[in-house]
């Protein structure tokens, strides 16, 4: 591969990978050049719109486990940049490009309620960005790029977070809380990444993983690894270092939550399963002491400690953030066990999650949009009156549980699969008994929308269909992956093959 | 894993040390202080240091700069540094700067809507609103909140 002669792409469907970003970091400038608000909204959904399609056909083409490798300006890796696309970054980028083409057209009302107008523009500039960040990190096979890429996408969503401020002046402090704990992340990123390069000599994924293979493990690797850990864990939100997510998120202007629970902690971790799977071999002794010894504890600590805190808040939004990091430990659970069936666990409970809290999150925006606010009394009987928004909410919430026939349902089944065939059922039994504790959250909220008496003198109104088409369309799309599990558990299959094979599958 | 404490390796090792201490500077004062402007500036002493290593890793003693002579009659006698690092610094340095300014301006807008940028005092401020919202949403829900 290395010395491989530069293939020239000619045809349009040769250049996918580099328009996938291309697209939305072009509409960025672009929205903010034209600064026409007609026009803003438009082109932030064709973009995205185009994004998508392109993540589906790319899909297609690295299913069947083929790898595409994309060279940017035809210098070939690992001298040159290398775009390199798999099964398992190309159902990441699906997630993302679908949910950001999702939450647009749920945006356009939810924006005018939350965001005075004359900043709309500068919005959804910043969201392209956010966008672009997000699947360039994905796509790219360069670790430094990642760190670029990463950047981009935390700079615009520190801007995203900050626009709640509109509503709640605390959005402004829980964005700068972010700016802090994010930048030291992606700097003690920088600083592994620098000693990786120091050992090896390269910064090409492919290139990295053949590299410490051969020279095997030495105090520099390790040290890199430790960094490259903690500081994506920052992002991950980990659950000893989650403290920016539940302000951020509660916070946020609810379009912007929407997208960022789908996506943005599903992205950081699909780094660190790159880089722990790919990158890094999981033979070393090392990194299989880090994930046994290390994150699975805190996995566990968090799927109870997290999902305790959740049942206790009064705040629907700042419940389904709880309960964000609480699903986080499942994901990194099953990245713990470090065998397939726990990888296709992850990957799989990555897509899952990520389009069951899009549901709820949207869910919450449209009760804040009628009713003003998203506390349990605020929205109380609000099931009566809305009944389409929280008929999804309730799906959702199903879904959150894993109530069988949601995609809830199969995430948690593989990811029990997973620790029994590993023979660690006590865990499995820790799985079951946290998810009771998801029963409670997802039934006080239950109890809030139907139980309860609508509040005197209030008789809102059921959503625009803007926003129902979307968030029922995620609700649907619950119930499809829960029954259709093929397509989605081919697809981890794949990615999680592709991610083990190391760097025999990537070169 | 054993090594000496020579003064070889101590003075050999001058750029892994004033970048530790650097790092560990900046990062107490994003830590320990209450102002807002003084943690974004920790924040910049944090990301200088890992420039710093950068830079120093793709030095070389005796090396020049990475530029051939336009004859391209290249002599084999003199040694080049190594560039990339120092661009990829030049990549992260662009970085670190709209950090810096995005939290700058985050402190304005905070300063206008807390009228204070002391972390303590605006602590205080959101624990009030938290208070009063607890009034109102928390004894709805029996207590409970």
């Amino acid at each position: 591969m290395a010395v491989e002669p530069a293939q020239v792409a000619m045809t349009l469907s040769d250049q996918l990978p580099i328009l996938q970003i291309l697209i939305p970091l072009v509409t960025a400038p672009l929205i903010v050049l034209i600064g026409s608000r007609r026009l803003t909204w438009t082109l932030a959904f064709t973009a995205s719109a185009l994004s998508f399609v392109i993540a589906i056909l790319l899909l297609i083409q690295v299913i069947d486990g083929s790898v595409i490798s994309y060279q940017i300006g035809g210098w070939a890796p690992p001298l040159g940049i290398e775009y390199r696309v798999d099964a398992a970054n190309a159902f990441v980028l699906l997630l993302v490009s679908g949910i950001s083409t999702l939450v647009l057209p749920y945006a356009r009302e939810s924006v005018k309620f939350e965001i005075p107008a004359r900043h709309h523009t500068l919005f959804y500039a910043a969201f392209m960005l956010c966008l672009t960040g997000l699947l360039g990190v994905t796509i790219t096979g360069d670790a430094f790029n990642v760190f670029v890429f990463l950047e981009i996408s935390s700079l615009s969503t520190y801007v995203l977070i900050a626009q709640g401020s509109y509503r709640d002046k605390r959005a402004l402090t829980a964005a700068f809380d972010y700016l802090i704990m994010g930048t030291i992340g992606a700097t003690f990123f920088v600083i592994g990444l620098g000693m990786l390069y120091m050992a090896t000599g390269t910064l090409n994924m492919a290139n990295l993983a053949d590299r410490i293979a051969d020279q095997g493990a030495n105090r520099t690797v390790r040290a890199a690894f430790a960094f490259i850990v903690v500081g994506m864990g920052l992002k991950i939100a980990i659950y000893p270092l989650h403290l920016w997510l539940p302000r951020a998120y509660t916070f946020a202007p609810s379009a912007v939550s929407v997208f960022l629970a789908a996506t943005a902690t599903k992205v950081a971790i699909y780094v660190l399963l790159r880089f722990t799977f790919s990158v890094f071999q999981p033979a070393f002794l090392f990194e299989v002491n880090t994930l046994e010894f290390i994150i699975l504890p805190f996995a566990l600590l968090a799927m109870f400690a997290a999902s305790f805190i959740a049942i206790f808040q009064s705040d629907f939004k700042r419940m389904l953030a709880y309960s964000s990091i609480a699903q986080i430990g499942y994901m990194l659970l099953g990245i713990s066990l470090l065998t397939e069936t726990g990888l296709t666990a992850t990957i799989i409970y990555l897509f899952n999650h990520g389009i069951t809290k899009a549901t709820l999150f949207m869910g919450v925006g449209i009760l804040v949009l009628r009713s003003g606010g998203s506390f349990y009394n605020r929205i109380q009987g609000m099931g009566k009156t809305m009944p389409w928004t929280s008929g999804a909410i309730v799906i959702g919430g199903l879904s959150l549980i894993g109530v069988p026939g949601t995609a809830g349902f199969i995430s948690k089944w593989v990811l029990v699969e997973a620790t029994i065939e590993k023979g660690w059922w006590p865990v499995s039994v820790l799985i079951v008994l946290s998810s009771l504790l998801a029963v409670i959250y997802v039934w006080r909220m239950f109890e809030a929308l139907y139980l309860k008496t609508p509040l005197a003198g209030t008789d809102y109104k059921e959503a625009p269909l803007s926003m129902l088409i979307p968030i029922w369309i995620l609700a649907l799309s619950t119930i499809y992956f829960g029954f259709a599990t093929d397509v989605t558990l081919t697809a981890a299959r794949a990615a999680a093959q592709g991610l083990l094979a190391g760097s025999a599958g990537m070169m | 894993m054993g090594f000496e404490l020579t003064q070889e390796y101590i003075l050999g090792h001058m750029n892994y040390w004033l970048f530790s201490v650097l790092m560990m500077t900046g990062l107490y004062i994003v830590v320990a202080k209450g102002n807002l402007v003084k943690k974004i500036v920790g924040l910049n002493i944090f990301q200088t240091s890992v420039f710093m290593v950068y830079i120093s890793m793709g030095k070389i003693t005796g090396g020049t700069a990475p530029i051939f002579p336009q004859d391209m009659e290249i002599d084999p006698e003199v040694v080049y540094s190594n560039p990339l690092p120092h661009v990829l610094i030049l990549t992260a340095i662009v970085v670190g700067i709209a950090t810096t300014s995005l939290g700058l301006a985050l402190i304005v807008r905070i300063q206008e809507e807390f009228n204070t940028i002391e972390e303590d005092d605006i602590l205080k401020i959101e624990r009030a609103i938290v208070q009063a919202e607890n009034a109102i949403h928390g004894d709805a829900m029996g207590g409970r909140a």
